[in-house]
């Protein structure tokens, strides 16, 4: 749909799609010129919710940081302070007992069905269909009363320690997170009948924003991004961490391209953390979730660290490069979404503004994220 | 394995260097610990992947960055990020580069490249990876590195009109 | 029954009276009826049951100021939520609740009806235009395109009906059902038309009647999530609630004119059951289409232009015109 004619520049206008606009979801704005319904030109304007994170970082010592990493991503919170502390334990050396690591992948996978959930509800809203947006957020309701009798919090959480955890688990978290996996396979099965098989639904995806597997490479995206266009990446799988290994379960990849293909990664990935669950669960060992013997001061040694892990939303990676000072020289945090949002300018050109905006609910975006 | 193919490819834009010594982990620690009383310079390392969480570290001149970054390109890395430190007390600013892979292959790359800090400039490397593109502004943005090049420098998180640099360490609010 | 001014009068009013009254109260209906769907309780706390939020609601958003953007033009301005509402209370007067309840019977009902739904698609335009706001100007662009494109299959569907019954007279098209459930336009074989695509065009005459009420999931033209409120983004206070008012009177009349032209009016499904009287079930028929209409609106996502204006053009209209040569090739046969 590109248009072959040249166009004058009194036969454009410009539209502004947010700061304030309730597709968005969040605090961002595209700058958008348009051709009647078509997008010639789009340039995304971030920074509204840029509060320095990365300064943060240089001032507060390590323990001090912590609580930082729920803000950004916040649907997804614990996959980020998951990746923090795997870091500053690998650069200092600390050994992390097995029922804590065996924790810290429930947590992080109960919360990366959590987001998804959320996703689900608001992007099909997104596209007029209202009501998936309910029950996805009842099922969500159960996820957080679990995670707020362990961690203490529904959204932002500081649970994760240098070392584990500082509160373990209980029988009633056990029985209620084994009640809670037949629950969601009904009710996932319920949004595929409802969402998936619909044909106004898949008409407004099928063919919507294909992204060409080369183009993914040069800006770098990963997540549902990347596994809708046939790569198969997977930070769990291409570069294990943690007691990821010990787990059975498939990266789902669909090769089509098109926001219908994330759409499926991400209802995919629901299922296969269902899994992880149940197989955290029974493999849970007995034992302590600190270590015996832990460093008073956080002081990892000079030196240049980087650590990966796969979140919600994609490859979180952090870089430490540290002094031996108990705050960090620079602290480095590469979002997923900074990367998979990039894409939106170069892709969305020529389409339609309806297909713009279901193509940015499907990259799931968080702008915090974004901006940090 | 890709990580000797880059290893090699990066090892020709250093015909200078001792190639007599074989690059190892060992070097690595060794060439730390020197850098800890001068800057580090220019060559390429191989880390301990389980304690740095990265395979290989070159660092380039600034000159060299294209060419080092073509070659990455040509073996199908992806950009992950670029960012930069200020090391105020060597007087410099560092530009890194990371790559990673999307296959089963893993193979880390880190390019480092170190400007003045009175007057950093760097090739912008949009023309090779689209993506570097927010990430060079960003950089801008936070430690006022001109990248040469670069279609649109303007700031991307500080508002459109800001002329300050935080994470430089000698910025007061 | 002599008419006199005094009749007409009150007719008139009553007729009014209940178009309002619907309108403000399937509000309350589309509320409880989604919330429903949501599991959640829906308004409960104004009134038993939240029978009291619309008159509330009303209150309020006759309390709010009225602000006009500066730039607007005014008279079209205002003209537009007027213009949305007045056509559908007044295309009231003609339709028939039962055998005598009528307000003003006119033996070119349909024409009127018809000639009124036309008129309100002015006020898209007038809204969208007069906003000075880009949003809304798109909103009112697509809106126009949808009403234009649907309107064609509803009238074609529509004198397939009417040259089965042979008259333009409502009155005259419901006797022409009476009989029972079979008689009813619907259903092919049986009744009058002994046209088996009866039932298609019923299905065609619903979809455009969703269609040219801006309902989901047609509703492009106030599409929340992409512009904002569409064509009433500029409308706070009383212009908004007369935009929402008229949406809902819309549906009343469409389903009313579903109900006369292919469910049998106000005959009743069995001949034995002709004691209640006709207007139980005339409303009975008009309020479970209208919870169909709010069932698939909470059900459904919204389809691309394209995708609507595909399937009037390529699909619904082919379609009628070619259920309307085989009515006429059945009429001439038989």
């Amino acid at each position: 749909m590109n248009s072959p004619i040249e166009l004058q520049p009194d036969e454009t206008f410009i539209l502004n799609v947010g700061p304030q606009h309730p597709a968005t979801h969040g605090v961002l704005r595209v700058k958008m010129e348009m051709n009647g319904e078509y997008i010639v030109e789009a340039e995304t304007v971030i920074g509204y919710i840029h509060r320095m994170h990365e300064k943060m970082g240089e001032i507060k010592t390590y323990p001090q940081f912590l609580m930082n990493l729920s803000r950004m991503d916040y649907l997804g919170a614990l996959g980020y302070s998951h990746g923090h502390v795997l870091l500053v334990e690998k650069a200092s050396g600390i050994e992390v007992p097995e029922r804590a690591e065996y924790i810290r992948a429930i947590m992080v996978e109960l919360n990366r069905i959590a987001s998804h959930l959320f996703w689900f509800g608001a992007f099909v809203m997104d596209l007029g269909g209202f009501s998936p947006l309910m029950y996805a957020l009842q099922d969500r309701e159960h996820i957080l009363d679990m995670l707020e009798r362990v961690t203490g919090s529904r959204l932002t959480y500081c649970y994760f320690r240098f070392g584990g955890l500082y509160n373990d688990i209980d029988d009633e978290f056990i029985s209620s997170a084994r009640r809670f996996i037949p629950r969601m396979r009904k009710s996932l099965k319920k949004y595929h009948r409802l969402v998936t098989g619909n044909i106004i639904f898949r008409k407004r995806l099928e063919g919507i924003a294909p992204l060409s597997q080369e183009m993914c490479r040069k800006y770098g995206a990963s997540s549902a991004v990347a596994r809708g266009s046939g790569i198969n990446f997977d930070v769990r799988k291409n570069e294990p961490y943690s007691v990821y290994p010990e787990f059975n379960f498939d990266v789902p990849v669909f090769h089509e391209c098109d926001s219908l293909a994330r759409y499926n990664v991400r209802m995919e990935e629901m299922e296969q953390s269902l899994r992880i669950i149940e197989q955290g669960l029974d493999k849970l060992p007995e034992g302590p979730i600190m270590p015996a013997k832990k460093p008073k001061l956080i002081k990892p040694p000079a030196g240049d660290y980087y650590q990966a892990v796969e979140t919600a939303r994609g490859s979180f990676g952090i870089r430490l490069v540290s002094d031996g000072d108990k705050t960090p020289y620079r602290l480095k945090l590469r979002s997923p979404t900074y990367s998979n949002m990039h894409l939106f300018d170069e892709a969305c050109r020529g389409m339609m503004i309806m297909d713009a905006l279901a193509f940015m609910g499907s990259l799931d975006l968080v702008i915090p994220e974004i901006d940090r | 394995m890709i990580l000797e193919k880059t290893k090699l490819a990066l090892q020709n834009l250093f015909p200078a260097l001792e190639t007599k010594e074989a690059l190892t982990e060992d070097t690595s620690k060794e060439q730390d610990k020197k850098t800890q009383k001068e800057p580090r310079q220019n060559g390429l390392l191989q880390r301990d992947y389980s304690v740095h969480g990265y395979h290989l570290d070159a660092q380039v001149a600034a000159d060299q960055l294209i060419e080092a970054i073509t070659i990455l390109d040509e073996a199908k890395y992806f950009i992950e990020s670029i960012t930069g430190v200020d090391w105020i007390k060597e007087d410099q600013l560092e530009v890194i580069y990371d790559f990673s892979r999307y296959d089963f292959d893993l193979c880390r790359v880190v390019i480092r490249t170190r400007v003045d800090r009175k007057k950093p400039i760097v090739p912008s490397i949009t023309g090779i990876y689209a993506g570097a593109n927010w990430h060079e502004r960003e950089t801008h943005d936070f430690f006022g590195i001109k990248f040469t090049g670069h279609p649109h420098l303007i700031p991307l998180l500080l508002p459109e009109d800001a002329d300050f640099h935080p994470l430089l360490k000698d910025f007061k609010a | 029954m002599k008419l006199t001014l005094l009749n007409v009068v009150v007719a008139v009013v009553v007729a009014i009276g209940f178009a309002a009254l619907n309108a403000a109260y399937l509000v309350w209906a589309e509320r409880r009826g989604a919330a429903r769907i949501q599991r959640r309780p829906g308004p409960n706390i104004n009134g038993p049951f939240g029978l009291l939020q619309p008159p509330l609601d009303g209150i309020k958003l006759m309390a709010k100021q009225l602000t006009i953007p500066g730039g607007a033009d005014k008279v079209l301005f205002i003209a537009a939520p007027v213009l949305a509402m007045f056509p559908a209370i007044m295309s009231f007067v003609t339709i028939p609740f039962s055998d005598t309840i009528v307000a003003k019977n006119m033996n070119v009902g349909i024409l009127m009806i018809f000639a009124f739904a036309s008129m309100g698609g002015m006020s898209l335009v007038f809204a969208g235009w007069s906003s000075r706001n880009k949003y809304a100007m798109m909103s009112s662009v697509r809106a126009v395109s949808q009403s234009v494109a649907y309107e064609i299959p509803m009238l074609i569907t529509t004198i397939t009906v009417v040259m089965i019954a042979g008259s333009m007279d409502l009155t005259e098209i419901v006797h022409q059902q009476s009989g029972s459930i079979l008689n009813w336009n619907i259903f092919p074989l049986f009744g009058n038309s002994h046209n088996i695509l009866m039932p298609m065009s019923f299905l065609i005459f619903f979809t455009c009647t969703l269609a040219e009420t801006n309902r989901a999931p047609f509703d492009l033209g106030e599409a929340e999530s992409e512009l904002v409120a569409g064509f009433h983004t500029e409308y706070g206070s009383m212009g908004f609630g007369l935009f929402f008012m008229g949406e809902y009177a819309n549906i009343v009349i469409g389903s009313c004119m579903t109900t006369i032209l292919f469910l049998g009016g106000w005959n009743a499904p069995l001949p034995f059951l002709g004691f209640i009287p006709g207007v139980f079930w005339f409303l009975l028929k008009l309020y479970m289409l209208i919870a169909t209409f709010i069932w698939i609106r909470w059900t459904f996502p919204r389809t691309t232009i394209y995708g609507l204006l595909n399937l009037s053009w390529k699909i619904l209209i082919p379609l009628s015109l070619f259920n309307l040569l085989f009515t006429a090739g059945l009429i001439k046969v038989f």
